[in-house]
């Protein structure tokens, strides 16, 4: 646990924008963690001055925040409606069921988890998928289905 | 990709310079490579393979010949058309190709041009100049008027005029005052923001810096959500250069003008992109909208008057102020002046980011510039102006792009995000996904939106089941008017226009789901899936 509030310190240190609040010191340390460690909660509340409350009413309100360590992968989906339109549906359908999932969330066996987003920024590739945020557009079942058995052969 | 195309140069003993060039709107063809021999044309690639790539460098850039089988279009070289000497006659100047044909590039002018990641050759291309103009030459309240002239007016949504706004701003003589640029950009089916920022920031810096001379201002914030890291990395990194030069910070070109400018991120919520919402995430709070008055220009960030502008409507600024507002007012249609940045997506031919003049005929942008719909479908609808816009029936689109003339088809043009949908779509499926987004977003502070959206999904989800009846038609109105009353910001006011524009156009087809008991495109059978559940 040491090393845990070690690497904390050091997100919440090494942010280099002048402005540094709760958001600012959250989104630092999840980029470092992958998640927000309970001791993270306390952490922050510390280094911005605040109460472990200010800390979670931020933090609950953001649903890029995590609270569980991170799976090997991410997987995110985008139902925006330029996707919706050509295809998102299907292919959310494939996603789940090439993950082995019901919904959002992690797999048990922590080799993946699967995210909703409501767009991925690349509307004019639709549908559009990203794996450990790497973007791809044009995205068929098929082509979905085959990226994420990758990831769990 | 610049990988492959690195790899290919050095294996050839090439002397070329790669460049990673912003986005010149041709999305649909990406990736996009091109090829430059020395005062030649600008050969075209599209849907670039990495064995493309390595047979274009191969042939092209090593052999002198364009590769004819995968060339889309060339711009020609500095001497002009003739130079389009040694391109196959099969290969068109790009510029006919139909997405660009109908453009005049005004905020779009650098991107896909200049690599963004190099000061130098934004100044190159007449970069900062209106900058040191303004400086020089103009008093800030000359730089407010020139904007004022110009008729510029918002472009993230609500089209304010911006130089009365500037005004405010500038009324106030507080000590401190803020710019903020509004990069949130949640819209699906928008990424005209994120593309400034990624392909041309420097054009956004600028205009930041002249709205904080106009106004008095000395600081400001441009707001990125957290995860889109092309225009996090860009914006960054352009920052950092044009303070090593002395663009940003104290003393700006020796004028006495100071202006401190950093990013700051928010994590996934729409409703940070509402301007007081925007504040509050800055601040580093939950992204929750204030109660106004006192409107930003009398309290604002950390309580200091404060100003937001959208990317585009600040993108516009240097060239406003390089060519003067007349100019820019000579483009446009009636109170529309300018130019708009369509995203158009979905259902089209051609899907991209084009700079259009207002007053273009939006049947033209669909069918000539975009191509029309594929696959001998026809088009249904568009959806206009993101979540909160509405959309369009097909026999409508007859109408000028104007924000008044949009605003009063019912579907505004908001951000300039303009999604295709073809004869397959389903109407009430479309309208259930928007208002699920619009549910999932609302940030729950009020409850007329918070409870509304909830209460709008429960009933589209039972007509889409074909369990609806007409008195949910009734329902829907109703909490339709409550919550356009009784909302705290846009998010809640205009949460019914989806619902209400379709029903204007398509109200035949929810009465099928409804009295027919039948989707009649057969959508609503098939299985649906979104998050479940609002924010906490
Ligand atoms: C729910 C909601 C979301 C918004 N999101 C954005 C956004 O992502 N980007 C944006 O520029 N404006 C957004 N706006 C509009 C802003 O409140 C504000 O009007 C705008 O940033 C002002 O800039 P402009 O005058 O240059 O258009 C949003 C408004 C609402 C009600
Ligand atoms: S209208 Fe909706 S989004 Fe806006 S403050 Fe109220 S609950 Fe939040
Ligand atoms: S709507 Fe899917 S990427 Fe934007």
């Amino acid at each position: 646990m040491e090393g845990l509030a070690q690497r904390i310190s050091q997100a919440m240190l090494g942010q280099e924008q002048a402005t540094i609040t709760i958001l600012s010191t959250l989104l630092a340390v999840q980029d470092e963690l992958g998640y927000l460690a309970k001791e993270a909660i306390e952490l922050v509340a510390g280094f911005t001055d605040s109460t472990i409350n200010d800390v979670w009413a931020v933090a609950s309100f953001y649903p890029n925040f995590r609270f569980e360590p991170p799976c090997l992968h991410q997987v995110e989906v985008c139902w925006g409606a330029s996707c919706h339109l050509v295809g998102a549906m299907p292919l959310m359908e494939a996603v789940m069921e090439a993950c082995e999932l019901e919904s959002e969330g992690d797999r048990e066996d922590g080799r993946l988890s699967l995210r909703f987003n409501t767009c991925l920024g690349a509307c004019a590739h639709a549908p559009v998928i990203a794996i450990d945020h790497h973007l791809m557009g044009r995205q068929t079942p098929e082509t979905a289905r085959e990226r994420i058995g990758g990831l769990l052969r | 990709m610049i990988q492959v195309v690195e790899e290919a140069l050095a294996q050839h003993g090439a002397a070329a310079t790669v460049s990673r060039v912003g986005c010149i709107g041709l999305c649909y063809a990406e990736p996009l490579l091109d090829v430059t021999l020395p005062g030649g044309p600008r050969v075209f690639y599209g849907n670039v393979t990495p064995a493309a790539a390595a047979e274009i460098i191969e042939t092209h850039v090593v052999g002198g010949a364009p590769v004819e089988r995968l060339a889309m279009g060339y711009i020609p070289g500095p001497d002009g058309v003739d130079s389009a000497g040694g391109i196959p006659e099969t290969v068109a100047s790009l510029d006919s190709h139909p997405l660009r044909a109908v453009e005049t590039k005004i905020a779009l002018r650098n991107a896909g041009n200049i690599d963004p990641g190099d000061i130098y050759q934004y100044v190159a291309n007449g970069g900062y100049h209106a900058l040191n103009r303004a400086l020089t030459e103009m008093t800030p309240e000359e730089t407010v008027e020139q904007v004022n002239a110009s008729g510029l007016r918002g472009r993230g949504g609500a089209a304010f005029p911006t130089g009365t706004k500037w005004r405010f701003l500038a009324g106030s003589n507080a000590p401190v005052k803020y710019i903020l640029c509004n990069c949130e950009e949640g819209d699906p089916g928008a990424f005209n923001d994120k593309a400034i920022v990624e392909s041309d920031p420097h054009t956004l810096i600028e205009g930041i810096l002249l709205a904080g001379y106009a106004t008095g201002a000395n600081a400001g914030y441009i707001f990125i959500r957290h995860g889109h890291d092309g225009p996090i990395d860009r914006a960054r990194e352009a920052l950092i250069q044009a303070k090593e030069i002395g663009l940003v910070g104290q003393d700006i070109m020796g004028s006495g003008f100071n202006f401190e400018l950093e990013v700051a991120l928010t994590g996934d919520s729409y409703v940070a992109g509402e301007e007081s919402a925007l504040m509050e995430a800055i601040e580093g709070s939950r992204a929750m909208p204030r109660f106004r008055p006192p409107f930003p220009a009398q309290f604002g960030l950390f309580g200091k008057p404060t100003n937001i502008n959208n990317v585009k409507t600040l993108a516009y600024v240097p060239q406003i102020i390089a060519n003067g507002g007349d100019w820019f007012a000579s483009i446009g249609h009636e109170q529309s002046k300018g130019t708009v940045i369509l995203c158009l997506t979905g259902d089209l031919k051609y899907t991209g980011m084009i700079e259009v003049p207002l007053g273009i005929n939006l049947r033209d942008v669909l069918y000539e510039a975009a191509g029309g719909v594929p696959d001998g479908k026809s088009l249904k609808l568009i959806q206009s102006g993101g979540p909160l816009g509405g959309v369009l029936g097909a026999d409508h689109v007859d109408v000028v792009l104007d924000f008044e003339v949009l605003r009063s088809a019912g579907a505004i043009l908001g951000s300039g995000g303009i999604i295709a949908a073809d004869e397959d779509t389903c109407v009430v499926d479309l309208t259930r996904a928007l208002i699920a987004f619009c549910q999932y977003e609302s940030c729950g502070k009020c409850f007329p939106c918070r409870m509304g959206m909830s209460h709008l999904l429960e009933v589209l989800e039972r007509i889409c089941r074909l369990e609806g009846t007409l008195e949910d038609l009734a329902l829907m109105r109703k909490v339709g008017e409550n919550m356009q009353a009784g909302s705290l910001c846009g998010h809640g006011q205009l949460g019914f226009n989806p619902v209400s524009s379709a029903l204007r156009y398509f109200g035949d087809e929810f009465e099928a789901h409804i009295v027919g008991r039948t989707c009649p495109t057969g959508v609503c059978l098939k299985p649906k899936f979104s998050p479940a559940l609002t924010r906490r």
